[in-house]
């Protein structure tokens, strides 16, 4: 066996002399990319994670990292950079080339890196004492090493000087440092060439000489270069540069140049280099003719801004009614359908027939599509926008005809009730199963949101619908869902029920929704799922079935889980509180009492968005930034965000939704579990709960009243809404039929009113309570929790219990700014959040987990509640049977 | 290091023994591993926490009358028993060596600040692995003063802390991470120290779940080389963490032994997670990649749904036989579940064999 270089990410790389030539990424190097610089200064490493990944996927084998910039701390750089470079698993796949003048630098990287890279690069610029040592420790970090063609008298510049440094390197590294030979690469340096400068003319000839003198006295070792330096005159001509690069790669390799630095997705074949720009190319690679620079910049200048033209593609007017109906649904085009309806109907004679010929076999189209996963929901939803745009077309020309027939056709579509329940007004989630639903040909009646069991009931009598599917976002309408089911096993209904939305489970369905009702009841994941379920159910032929099926699943599910209650462990309340934690310093509120923000200024909520859950919300998964590159969904998720956007644009040019927020910071203090706040010399008291799990040594049972300490401290608390006007511009797109627009808005006013929370939540820290002053933390370190202090909402995990909002909101005033509570403790306008401050240097989110038995009781004490009432609106946390 | 025969000359073990004892006197009674290991198939050891658990030990055995009032629990801190009960590690060797094992490990796997900080012991960690050696030590030299022709020895093992250099803990901050590189090599070196100066014959870098904790430990190991003037025959083990194929920190077999390859290892293997017939494809690759020697110390199968192992020796040497009759390894032993009686079968098994012959990379 030969030495070989062997490299390693995650997977192996091994450079043979089948190899041919290992394309080394050079996109990731602040110095050679400008965007990528951009992205790494404003702190975008999402982002420039792309520019890596697009490296890979454009063919690179090795991934060159560079973060040497003046304005950069280029240690700290390198190391975040390769940590999440480390955790994406298709660039880790791939050795990492560290990059950079400063062995501090270098010497950060390897500590980074669990596979075997290449450190680029050490020199004998700084005599051999430097370079020995480097030269070890790199090989004890166990890596390969560039070695640029530079010494103490400067770098390389001939072909004589060049190969005397490489010799000189490759014989200290070899046979004082016990270097494995295979594991040197060689940079002979690529400089411009074509710069007009004489000196430079022999340039490329001498780097190709160098090449291969070193393939053959220096044996086993390896020749690499920065390839795009050789282009430099011609910056900002991409096609001469892609053509100088293909040739310089091409003599290169013939030379024995094994690797080199380049950008993969941007290099052209050499084959396919127009003939005359080749010429023009290699006379100056190869130094041919003394006009050989000024033929090449006469060549460039002739091809400058020649670029394609693009035309919007309009050819698929000339297409049939029914090819054009088709292509205007699947694509979402609403311009043409007014025209190309009627055109249909003239033709079908009919409105009926157009709506169950061309209109039903186009949605057909989408339907397909999107259950294969080549349609995504936000298209989906505009093709509905068409569709019902065209429907609406054709509808006085239906009811004329019924005029004039006297008659009414049975309507053919199962029909589904859809309703979010009784104390909810989450509903965008249930908007979207409508869409989805009536895109697959069913008829759907959406009752809206806060609509009571009766109402359902009634609803479902008098139009007798196949299906009801309920929805709700909040815990207490995990309750309301059970006692729909309870009423409709009353009434003897036997309609199957559909279960969704945030909060509910597959588990929380099979263990209390199913077994009040003998009818079907089937939890759905999301919008997708539920248009084959619905489609089960209604079927005579497999209703039967897949009611006994998932009957027979849940009830498995009942008896797993019964087994896994009786295995936990609990420790008792007593012992949690002896285990608590507690404050060791107080955070002084600089201004104390309850702040008004009336009307704050959307375009400033706009940069603290978190844009991840609203891409969730339309069912496309991944983070932002990197979705909107995602190899599947990217070209989607770009189309929705700059959609977004124009709806923001629009939102805050016309003011069309109005923010208003308060903040309140109160005297308090902890008493065990509860929380004593005192406004206007009013006692009242908070209540929270207690992590009553087995813990591990060191880790208290955590409860949020520990993050007040017992005498003279503060709680803060808050309500935002972004909701304002809402309900006017809802009403206005319904109107339209515009469901797009209509999950658009209330999506987008969901995302400011959490924005707003987080750009309320940071003045707070800086300026009203003031600990932070000099808090300095990107939008995606806010994101990421990286803050100090917390802002927990009652009904999540810290504080799960919904009801204590009702004096939260009372001590807020929270009326005032035009924010309600339902009776489940819904806020409403539903774009809205609220919670608590707490400040003190040991807060922290958690959660809570489940309870026993004894702190039910404790808490129901200090609620004045039953026992009863305290499960009732602590079911999802109980870890006992009741 | 010792290295007393020229490279590559090949003499039978009895009559090197022979000669090594005359030529070295009184001194030391044994061949280095390097030598040993060319001529036979060398046994490991089996499981130590199996054995420990046989015991069924209290809070106070662990705590012994040294840490009575240490202020959190001890339970469980198996390498602490090396101070507080000598008596049942040094058993449990003994019980190994009986069983035929020519190297056994240190109980060691523990044995860093960063994994004893779990039980607020980072001050005795020096210590520790310096006893641990030497109750290791004590059982090698009984039995090689007793039987000569079959020398042991002590490797000592250095486990992969319970922290990670190269994954987030964090789900929600991949960027994140829980250790330095700086920090583990620091921690290592006291370690590899320890266990040095206790007496340690080999060191044993084993059941690395992420190879960056790995590379930080052999950077650490070849540190202290370089500061004592002096150094042991190291020795690495990976674990391959299910039928993916990779490490824990997702290497394949290939990666991660280039990501290794850097020090002149003694051997390089796989360890622990799976039985030894899920390991033999992993193995293959093993020997058909590295200039070093491989070695292999698979579980006893896979565990139940309890998460015993109830392989039976006689199984688990059947399945280790398959190895040895393709001569893909040099180092044969056991990990979680096995017991002395595991040991003695694959010892019978392995002594029928020939070891794997060493595939040597020419360096110009």
């Amino acid at each position: 066996m030969l030495p070989k270089l062997k490299l390693s990410g995650l997977e192996a790389v091994t450079i043979t002399e089948a190899s041919n030539f290992v394309n080394i990424g050079e996109r990731t190097n602040v110095t050679g990319s400008a965007r990528f610089l951009k992205l790494i200064k404003e702190d975008k490493y999402e982002e420039a994670l792309e520019v890596a990944l697009d490296q890979v996927r454009g063919g690179a084998q090795v991934i060159d990292v560079n973060m040497d910039e003046g304005m950069l701390d280029a240690k700290a750089a390198m190391v975040k950079f390769l940590n999440l470079m480390a955790a994406e698993p298709e660039i880790a796949k791939i050795p990492v080339m560290i990059d950079s003048s400063k062995w501090e630098v270098i010497e950060a990287g390897l500590k980074c890196l669990q596979g075997k890279g290449i450190v680029n690069s050490i020199s004998l610029k700084s005599g051999e004492e430097d370079f020995i040592r480097q030269a070890k420790l790199v090989k004890r970090y166990g890596a390969a090493v560039v070695v640029m063609a530079f010494d103490e008298q400067g770098q390389a510049d001939t072909y004589e000087r060049r190969i005397r440094i490489c010799e000189r390197a490759y014989h200290i590294l070899v046979r004082d440092v016990r270097f494995n030979p295979a594991d040197i690469i060689f940079d002979p340096n690529i400089f411009p060439v074509a710069t007009g400068i004489e000196e430079h003319r022999n340039y490329a000839l001498d780097f190709f000489k160098a090449t291969a003198w070193i393939r053959k006295n220096l044996p086993h070792a390896h020749v690499s270069g920065g390839v795009s330096n050789v282009s430099f005159s011609f910056r900002g001509n991409q096609k001469v540069r892609e053509a100088m690069h293909a040739a310089f790669l091409y003599h290169g390799i013939q030379h024995g140049m094994d690797m080199g630095i380049v950008n993969p997705t941007m290099l052209e074949v050499y084959d396919e280099i127009e003939p005359e720009l080749l010429k023009r190319v290699e006379d100056v690679l190869l130094n041919r003719r003394d006009d050989a620079t000024e033929r090449l910049l006469e060549y460039a200048e002739s091809v400058k801004g020649s670029v394609k033209k693009k035309e919007t593609d309009e050819a698929w007017r000339n297409g049939t009614v029914e090819e054009r109906l088709t292509h205007a649904l699947v694509k979402g085009i609403i311009d043409f359908i007014d025209l190309d309806t009627e055109e249909a109907r003239q033709k079908y004679g009919r409105p009926l027939h157009v709506i169950e010929g061309p209109l039903m076999a186009g949605m057909n189209v989408v339907g397909d599509l999107f259950g294969a996963g080549k349609m995504f929901l936000p298209q989906v939803v505009k093709s509905a926008r068409v569709m019902k745009k065209s429907v609406a077309y054709l509808t006085p020309f239906l009811e004329e005809e019924r005029r004039n027939n006297n008659t009414q056709k049975n309507h053919q579509a199962a029909k589904i009730l859809l309703a979010t329940v009784k104390g909810d007004v989450h509903d965008i989630g249930k908007n979207i199963v409508g869409v989805v639903l009536a895109c697959n040909n069913y008829d759907v009646i959406d009752l809206g949101v806060m609509v009571p069991a009766e109402k359902i009931i009634e609803a479902a009598k008098r139009e007798k619908v196949d299906v009801i599917g309920l929805s709700g976002l909040i815990t207490p309408s995990l309750d309301e869902m059970v006692h729909v089911a309870k009423e409709l096993e009353r009434e003897q209904l036997n309609i199957p029920l559909l279960i969704g939305g945030a909060t509910t489970s597959r588990l929380h369905t099979a263990v209390k929704i199913d077994p009040a009702y003998s009818g079907a009841v089937v939890h759905v994941l999301d919008a997708s799922r539920s248009v084959p379920v619905a489609s089960e159910l209604i079927s005579k032929e497999t209703s039967k079935q897949i009611t006994t099926r998932v009957k027979g699943e849940y009830a498995v599910l009942r008896k797993e889980h019964e087994s896994k209650q009786t295995a936990k462990s609990f420790i008792s309340i007593g012992e949690a509180r002896k285990n608590a934690g507690s404050v060791t310093q107080r955070v002084q509120p600089k201004q104390v009492g309850r702040f008004d923000f009336l009307n704050f200024p959307l375009e400033t909520l706009r940069a603290y968005i978190d844009w991840t859950p609203f891409f969730q919300t339309w069912m496309l998964a991944g983070r932002y930034p990197g979705i909107l590159q995602d190899a599947v969904v990217g070209t989607e998720a770009k189309k929705l965000f700059d959609d977004a956007n124009r709806f923001l644009d629009d939102i805050i040019k016309h003011k069309k939704l109005t923010a208003n927020g308060v903040v309140s910071i109160l005297p308090a203090k902890k008493v065990q579990d509860d929380v004593k706040v005192y406004q206007n010399h009013v006692e009242s008291t908070f209540h929270f709960l207690r992590q009553q799990n087995k813990k591990v040594q060191g880790q208290p049972n955590f409860c949020l009243a520990d993050f007040i300490a017992e005498e003279n401290d503060y709680v803060g608390m808050f309500a935002v809404t972004a909701g304002m006007g809402l309900e006017e511009l809802v009403a206005q797109y319904k109107t339209q039929h515009d469901d797009y627009a209509e999950i658009m808005v209330k999506a987008l006013a969901d995302r400011l009113a959490e924005a707003f929370a987080e750009c309320l939540h940071e003045k707070v820290r800086k300026e009203i309570w003031g600990y932070a002053t000099d808090e300095k933390l990107s939008n995606e370190e806010l994101i990421e929790e990286k803050y100090k202090g917390i802002r927990p909402a009652p009904g999540y995990p810290a504080c799960p219990d919904h009801t204590e909002k009702a004096l939260l909101f009372e001590l807020l005033q929270a009326e005032k700014i035009g924010i309600h509570l339902t009776e489940s403790f819904a806020m409403y306008p539903a774009a809205a959040v609220s919670g608590f401050y707490f400040a003190n240097p040991e807060s922290r989110y958690f959660g809570l987990g489940k309870i026993d038995k004894d702190q039910v009781e404790d808490y129901a004490k200090r609620k004045g509640w039953t026992i009863a009432e305290t499960e009732k609106w602590l079911s999802p946390n109980l870890g006992y049977q009741h | 290091m010792l290295n007393p025969t020229p490279k590559g000359v090949q003499i039978s073990e009895a009559s090197f023994c022979a000669l090594w004892c005359k030529s070295i006197g009184k001194r030391s009674m044994k061949p280095p591993l390097e030598q040993l290991i060319q001529n036979r198939i060398l046994v490991l050891d089996g499981a130590m926490g199996t054995m420990i658990q046989r015991y069924s030990l209290s809070e106070n055995d662990f705590r012994g009358d040294r840490f009575v009032n240490h202020p959190c629990l001890l339970k469980g801190n198996n390498d602490l028993l090396c101070l507080t009960r000598p008596d049942i590690i040094e058993t449990i060797h003994r019980q190994y060596l009986e069983a035929g094992s020519d190297i056994i490990e240190t109980n060691t796997f523990s044995g860093t600040t960063i994994a004893q900080a779990d039980y607020q012991l980072e001050s005795i960690v020096y210590e520790l692995n310096v006893e641990a050696a030497r109750i290791a030590k004590k059982a090698v030299d009984d039995f090689t003063k007793q039987n000569p022709d079959k020398p042991r020895y002590v490797a000592g093992a250095i486990g992969p802390t319970n922290k990670t250099a190269s994954l987030s803990p964090d789900v929600n901050n991949p960027g994140y991470r829980a250790i330095t590189f700086d920090e583990l090599v620091m921690a290592y070196k006291q370690q590899a120290k320890g266990l040095m100066d206790g007496g340690a014959d080999a060191l044993l870098v084993e059941t690395i779940f992420d190879t960056l904790n790995a590379k930080a430990a052999l950077f650490a190991i070849e540190t202290l080389y370089e500061e004592e003037g002096r150094s042991l025959p190291i020795m690495v083990s990976g674990t391959i963490t299910d039928a993916s194929g990779r490490t824990l920190s997702g290497q394949t077999t290939e990666a991660f032994m280039i990501s290794l390859s850097h020090v002149p290892l003694l051997s390089i293997g796989l360890n622990c997670a799976l039985g030894a017939k899920q390991l033999r494809p992993y193995l293959q690759v093993m020997d058909e990649n590295t200039e070093f020697f491989v070695s292999a110390y698979p579980n006893a199968g896979l565990p139940n749904a309890f998460g015993h192992y109830d392989q039976t020796p006689e199984q688990m040497a059947a399945e280790i036989e398959e190895y040895l009759k393709d001569g893909i390894v040099n180092i044969i032993g056991g990990c979680c579940g096995s017991t002395p009686d595991h040991i003695r079968a694959i010892a019978h098994v392995a002594q029928r064999y020939q070891p794997r012959k060493r595939k040597t990379e020419h360096v110009a």
